[in-house]
C-alpha cells in the first residue's frame, strides 16, 4: 500500500491499556470494525476484552437514538478481565452515537467524530436544536478530532462506479483505518482479511481496501494528531491463541465433549436472544460428532434433548431467560427421572421480554429454586468468555456422573464479549466419563432403574441394550425398579434421595479461592459475568493498600464447602451483582448470621469498577 | 451387545417373539370397559411381527389416560409431559435413527396442550408412529370438553353445551404434512390390527387415529356408527386400490364429482351409475388433495365416516436427512482431531 515504510516522524506514544468505543447506526458496520480492532490488537499480543452493545432492533431508524449500536474494546500490556468502564477514545459515526455515549468518555478522552454526519437531518433526530461540537466546552473536556469521514469516504470511492448506498457502507473502514494508524496497527494484514471477506465481491473488497487506506493515510498526512500511540505486548502465557465470545466458547466445549468421548453431543434448542450462537454454532460442527435440533419452541426445545439423552446422547439445551421459564416443568421431569442433561441460561434483562440484548444476573435464585415441586440442580456459573468452554465442559461431566439435569449460566456480556483463549492441551481439559448400563443389576437377574450406587447415582440404561427394558416416566417412582408409585413413605425418600444426591456434587467443587488477604476488612464475593470488573476493582484497592479480597463463585449449587468460613473471615462481605441481590439472598440464607453489603446494578450493563470501588471505599 | 448413540449397532438375530413378551407384567389399570384394552392388546400382538427387537422399540407417551401405555409395555419408554410427547420423541429419533420410535397420545394430549408439538412432528416427517386415542373427553380429569368434542357438548366445563367446533384429526394431520394418516375404531380388532401393521411399515411421520370409547365419561361416542345396525351405511372402509363402496349390499359409493368439485354419495345401479364411476381409492397419490377430501366426509350429514389409511406416501425423512448431511460434511471436511477442533479458527502464538 502507499503507506511509507516508517509511517511517521512523529513520536509514538506508549501506553499500557487504551479502551476505544465505536458507536454509529445499527448498520453502520460498528460490530464489525471493532471485531476487526480486536482481532489486531490480538495479533498485536495485547491482553483484550470486548464488550459489544447493541439494540434489539435488527435495523433500527437510521440516525435514531435507540438505533446505537456501539462496540467497546479493552486492549492492554497488561493483564486484564473486562472491557473497561469508559472509553479512552471513542469514535462516533453521527450525532444519535455522539449524544448516546459521549457522557461515557473519560474527561480528557479522544473524541473522533464524523462531521459529515452531523447534518441538519441527523442533528434534529438526535434531539440537537444546534450542533453539540460547536459547544466550546466539548473542546475543554476532550481532545476532539472532527473529522468528515463521509466525505472522505465518497472521495476515496470517486470513480468506483459504486452507489451512493454502497459508497456510505464503506465509511467504517475509514474509521478502522485511522484506528489502525493510530495504534500502530498491521495494515497490510488487514487488507488481507478484507479481501478475504468479500472474496465474492471484488468491487466492494476494493472499495472498502481503498476507504481503509486512505483512513490510514488520513491519520499520517493530516497533522491532526500529534502522536499515534503503541500497547506493547502482554506476558500472556505462552501458548496458541485464539480469540473468542462466549457463546463460540460454549458451543466449542460441547463439541470438544463429543470429541473426547466419542459420544453423540446432541443439542435441541430454540433461537432466542443473546443465546442463538451457541445453536449456530454448534450446527456447524457436524464432523465433531454434534448433532442439533431447531426445534419448534422452547419446551420442545429441550423436550428433544431429554429424549436424546433417555437414548444416550450427551444432551444439551440452550436458552435465555423467558426460554428458561418455558422449560421449567421440563427440568422437573429431567429430575425425576435423572436423566443427564445441561440447560445453558444465557441471562439477560428481565422479566419477561425485558431487554434482549442487555446483559444481567437475575436468574440466580431462578435456576435455583424456579420449578415446582422439590427440585435440586446443580447450578454452575461461567466467570469470563473464554470460561464458557470450559464451564460447558465441566457441567456436561456432572451431569453425566450424576445423572442430573444441570443448570450453567453465562449472561449476554459473557456471551457476545470476547478474549483471547489459551488453546489448551487435550490432557488439560475436564474429563468427561460416559458409562452405559449393560447388565442387570437386581438379586433376581431383572434390572432396576432406580438401584444406586454408593454416590446415590442410577444406572444409565439406553435403548438398544437388550434385558434392560424399562420405563421412566414424571410419575413418582418406586426407589428401586422406577415403576409408578403413590406411597407417601416411598416418595418422601425419594424427595431426599434426589437432593442428597445433588449435595454430593459438592465433592466436585472445588473449594473457593480467595485472592487478597486471607483475613482483613472486605472480602468481595462475586458469580458469573462479573467476575472480570469484581477481580479488576480488588486489585485497584490492593494495590492502594486497603485490606480487600476477593473470592468468586464458580459454582452456585452446591456452594463450595469452605465458603462460610472465607465469609466469616472478613468484618464485611460485599456482593457486586446485576440484580437486586440475589446471591446476598441466597448467602443471608444458605450462612446465617453473615449479612452481605449489597451492590446493585440492573442498568443492563456490567459492574464498572470504579463505581464499585468507590463504594468499597466508603465501607474502609 | 454393543450400544452406541449413533445408530450402529451390531444387529443380533431376532428372538421369536411372542404378543407376551411385550406385556410389562403390570395389569394395566383403565376403567373396565375401555377401548385402551383394545388398542394395547392389538399393539403387542402386532409388535412380534414388525421385525425390530424389542430393546429398539421405544413408547413414548404424554400425560392422559392413554399415556400410562408405555407402563404396560415391556419395551423402553418414556412417560412425559402433558402434550409433549412428540418434542421426546423427535429428540430420541434423531438422535438414534435405528430405534422404532411410537407416541402414545389422546386427543387432549395431542390436540389441546400438545397441539404444536404434534403439526410440527407431521409436517417434519420425522419417522415417529404417532397412536392418537381419540375419546372426545378429559378422562383423566374427570369429563371436560377437549379439542375433539362436538359442537354442542355438554361436559363438567360446557354445562350449556360446548360452543366450540372441533378438529377433524385426519384432516389437521394431512394439513401439517404427514405423511402417514389413518384412522381406526376400537371395536374393530382386526381393522385395527391392520392399521397399524400398516404404520408400523411406514417410514416417516405417522398418524394414527383410533376411535376409542370411554365408558366412564363419554360412553357411547361412536355408536352412531359402531352399532350393528348403522355400521354397514356410516363406515366407509378405504382399501387401497379398491373402489369406495359401503352400504349393506355394498351398492353406495364416494364419485367424484369435477362439476362441483365435491366427493358425493352414489348408488351403482341408480341413474345411470356403473362401478367405473366410484372413485378408487390410493393412499399413495403424493397430493394429499383427495384425502383431505376423504377426511372431510367425517362428520357431514348423509356421508359415511371414513376408517382406514387416508395417506402413505414415502418420502426422505427428518432423521434421514439428518445423518445423510452429517455423512456427507464427515466426507468433505474429515473428522478432525480434539486438537484440531480446538485451534480452529485463526489464530496466533504467544512465546
Amino acid at each position: 500500500m502507499s503507506t511509507p515504510a516508517t509511517p511517521s516522524d512523529r513520536k509514538i506514544e506508549q501506553v499500557d491499556t487504551v479502551t476505544i468505543r465505536f458507536v454509529g447506526d445499527s448498520g453502520d458496520g460498528m460490530q464489525l470494525t471493532g471485531t476487526e480492532f480486536t482481532k489486531a490488537s490480538a495479533l498485536a499480543g495485547n491482553d483484550l476484552a470486548t464488550f459489544p452493545d447493541y439494540p434489539a432492533e435488527i435495523r433500527a431508524p437510521a440516525g435514531s437514538l435507540f438505533g446505537v449500536s456501539g462496540y467497546q474494546l479493552n486492549f492492554s500490556s497488561r493483564d486484564i478481565h473486562t472491557p473497561g468502564d469508559a472509553p479512552d477514545v471513542l469514535v462516533a459515526m453521527n450525532p444519535a452515537a455522539f449524544k448516546t455515549n459521549l457522557a461515557d468518555l473519560k474527561v480528557g478522552g479522544m473524541l473522533i467524530v464524523n462531521t459529515g454526519a452531523f447534518n441538519a437531518q441527523n442533528l434534529e433526530k438526535a434531539g440537537y436544536k444546534s450542533n453539540p461540537l460547536d459547544d466550546a466546552a466539548l473542546k475543554q473536556n476532550y481532545k476532539v478530532f472532527a473529522v468528515d469521514i463521509s466525505a472522505l469516504t465518497e472521495a476515496a470511492l470517486q470513480g468506483s462506479g459504486l452507489s451512493a448506498k454502497e459508497i456510505a457502507r464503506c465509511k467504517n473502514y475509514f474509521a478502522l483505518g485511522l484506528m489502525f494508524w493510530l495504534y500502530n496497527r498491521d495494515a497490510e494484514h488487514e487488507i488481507g482479511n478484507i479481501n478475504k471477506k468479500f472474496a465474492k465481491k471484488p468491487p466492494i473488497a476494493a472499495a472498502n481496501v481503498a476507504v481503509f487506506k486512505a483512513g490510514y493515510n488520513f491519520g499520517e498526512t493530516s497533522e491532526l494528531f500529534h502522536a499515534s500511540y503503541e500497547v506493547p505486548a502482554a506476558k500472556l502465557a505462552p501458548g496458541v491463541y485464539r480469540n473468542m465470545t462466549g457463546n463460540y466458547a460454549t458451543a466449542l466445549g460441547f463439541a470438544a465433549v463429543a470429541r473426547q468421548t466419542g459420544r453423540q453431543v446432541f443439542l435441541g434448542s430454540y433461537p432466542i436472544t443473546p443465546a442463538t450462537e451457541i445453536l449456530q454454532e454448534m450446527s456447524n460442527l457436524k464432523e465433531d460428532g454434534v448433532v442439533t435440533f431447531q426445534a419448534e419452541d422452547e419446551i420442545a426445545g429441550i423436550g428433544s434433548a431429554i429424549g436424546a439423552a433417555f437414548g444416550g446422547a450427551l444432551a444439551c439445551t440452550s436458552t435465555s431467560g423467558p426460554g428458561l421459564a418455558l422449560k421449567s416443568e421440563m427440568i422437573g421431569l429431567a429430575c425425576i427421572t435423572e436423566l443427564p442433561l445441561v440447560i445453558v441460561n444465557v441471562q439477560r434483562g428481565g422479566p419477561s421480554t425485558g431487554m434482549p440484548t442487555k446483559t444481567e444476573q437475575a436468574d440466580l435464585l431462578f435456576s435455583l429454586y424456579g420449578r415446582h415441586g422439590e427440585c435440586p440442580v446443580p447450578v454452575l456459573a461461567a466467570q469470563s468468555p473464554a470460561d464458557c468452554f470450559y464451564s460447558a465442559m465441566e457441567a456436561m461431566k456432572i451431569a453425566v456422573k450424576w445423572m442430573t439435569p444441570v443448570i450453567l449460566l453465562t449472561d449476554g456480556y459473557l456471551a457476545n464479549g470476547s478474549e483471547p483463549f489459551r488453546i489448551p492441551d487435550p490432557s488439560e481439559l475436564p474429563k468427561v466419563k460416559v458409562s452405559y448400563q449393560t447388565a442387570a443389576n437386581g438379586e433376581a437377574g431383572e434390572f432396576l432403574p432406580y438401584k444406586r450406587d454408593a454416590k446415590l447415582v442410577r444406572p444409565w440404561a439406553v435403548p438398544g441394550t437388550a434385558g434392560l427394558e424399562h420405563r421412566v416416566g414424571g410419575l413418582e417412582k418406586d426407589s428401586l425398579s422406577g415403576m409408578v408409585s403413590y406411597d407417601g413413605a416411598n416418595h418422601e425418600k425419594m424427595v431426599r434421595t434426589r437432593a442428597q444426591k445433588v449435595a454430593n456434587v459438592v465433592e466436585d467443587v472445588p473449594d473457593v479461592k480467595v485472592s487478597g488477604p486471607e483475613k482483613g476488612k472486605v472480602l468481595l464475593l462475586s458469580w458469573g459475568g462479573t467476575y472480570g470488573s469484581v477481580r479488576t476493582t480488588a486489585e485497584a484497592l490492593q494495590a492502594e493498600g486497603k485490606s480487600v479480597a476477593h473470592a468468586h463463585l464458580r459454582w452456585l449449587n452446591p456452594l463450595p464447602k469452605n465458603l462460610g468460613a472465607v465469609l466469616r473471615s472478613y468484618e464485611k462481605v460485599v456482593i457486586p451483582e446485576v440484580n437486586a441481590g440475589q446471591l446476598a439472598f441466597y448467602v443471608r440464607a444458605s450462612f446465617p448470621g453473615v449479612d452481605p453489603v449489597q451492590f446493585n446494578r440492573i442498568n443492563g450493563k456490567p459492574i464498572k469498577t470504579f463505581e464499585l470501588a468507590a463504594a468499597v471505599r466508603e465501607l474502609l | 451387545m454393543e450400544t452406541t448413540t449413533n445408530g450402529q449397532n451390531g444387529a443380533p438375530a431376532l428372538p421369536l417373539y411372542t404378543k407376551k413378551d411385550f406385556e410389562s407384567g403390570v395389569d394395566p389399570r383403565w376403567c373396565p370397559g375401555c377401548g385402551d384394552f383394545s388398542i394395547i392388546n392389538q399393539v403387542q400382538k402386532l409388535l412380534p411381527t414388525v421385525g425390530v427387537p424389542r430393546e429398539k422399540i421405544v413408547f413414548i407417551s404424554g400425560i392422559g389416560c392413554s399415556s400410562r401405555f408405555p407402563y404396560y409395555m415391556n419395551n423402553y419408554g418414556m412417560h412425559t409431559l402433558h402434550g409433549r410427547a412428540p418434542s421426546f420423541a423427535s429428540g430420541l429419533k434423531v438422535s438414534r435413527p435405528d430405534l422404532m420410535v411410537w407416541v402414545i397420545t389422546g386427543d387432549g394430549d395431542a390436540l389441546a396442550i400438545g397441539g404444536n408439538h404434534f403439526i410440527h412432528a407431521m409436517r417434519r416427517n420425522m419417522d415417529i408412529k404417532l397412536v392418537m386415542f381419540n375419546n372426545r373427553i378429559y378422562g383423566l380429569t374427570k369429563g371436560q370438553v377437549s379439542p375433539t368434542s362436538e359442537l354442542g357438548k355438554k361436559t363438567k366445563t360446557t354445562p350449556y353445551g360446548s360452543p366450540d367446533y372441533p378438529f377433524n384429526p385426519p384432516a389437521l394431520a394431512l394439513g401439517a404434512g404427514a405423511t402417514f394418516v389413518a384412522r381406526t375404531v376400537d371395536v374393530e380388532g382386526a381393522h385395527m390390527g391392520g392399521v397399524l401393521k400398516a404404520a408400523a411399515e411406514h417410514k416417516g411421520s405417522t398418524y394414527v387415529e383410533v376411535y376409542q370409547n370411554c365408558p366412564v365419561f363419554n360412553d357411547g361416542a361412536y355408536t352412531y356408527m359402531t352399532e350393528k345396525a348403522v355400521r354397514a351405511d356410516s363406515i366407509l372402509r378405504m382399501e387401497q386400490g379398491k373402489p369406495l363402496l359401503f352400504g349393506k349390499d355394498g351398492k353406495k359409493g364416494i364419485r367424484f364429482n369435477p362439476q362441483t368439485v365435491h366427493l358425493e354419495v352414489v348408488t351403482v345401479g341408480e341413474n345411470g351409475i356403473t362401478e367405473k364411476d366410484i372413485l378408487v381409492h390410493d393412499a399413495t397419490h403424493e397430493d394429499p388433495t383427495i384425502a383431505f377430501m376423504l377426511a372431510n366426509l367425517t362428520g357431514k350429514p348423509g356421508f359415511p365416516t371414513p376408517i382406514g389409511v387416508f395417506r402413505d406416501v414415502r418420502q426422505p425423512t427428518c432423521d434421514e436427512l439428518t445423518w445423510q448431511q452429517i455423512a456427507e460434511v464427515k466426507e468433505k471436511k474429515g473428522e478432525p482431531t480434539l486438537e484440531k477442533l480446538l485451534a480452529s479458527g485463526e489464530t496466533w502464538t504467544v512465546k
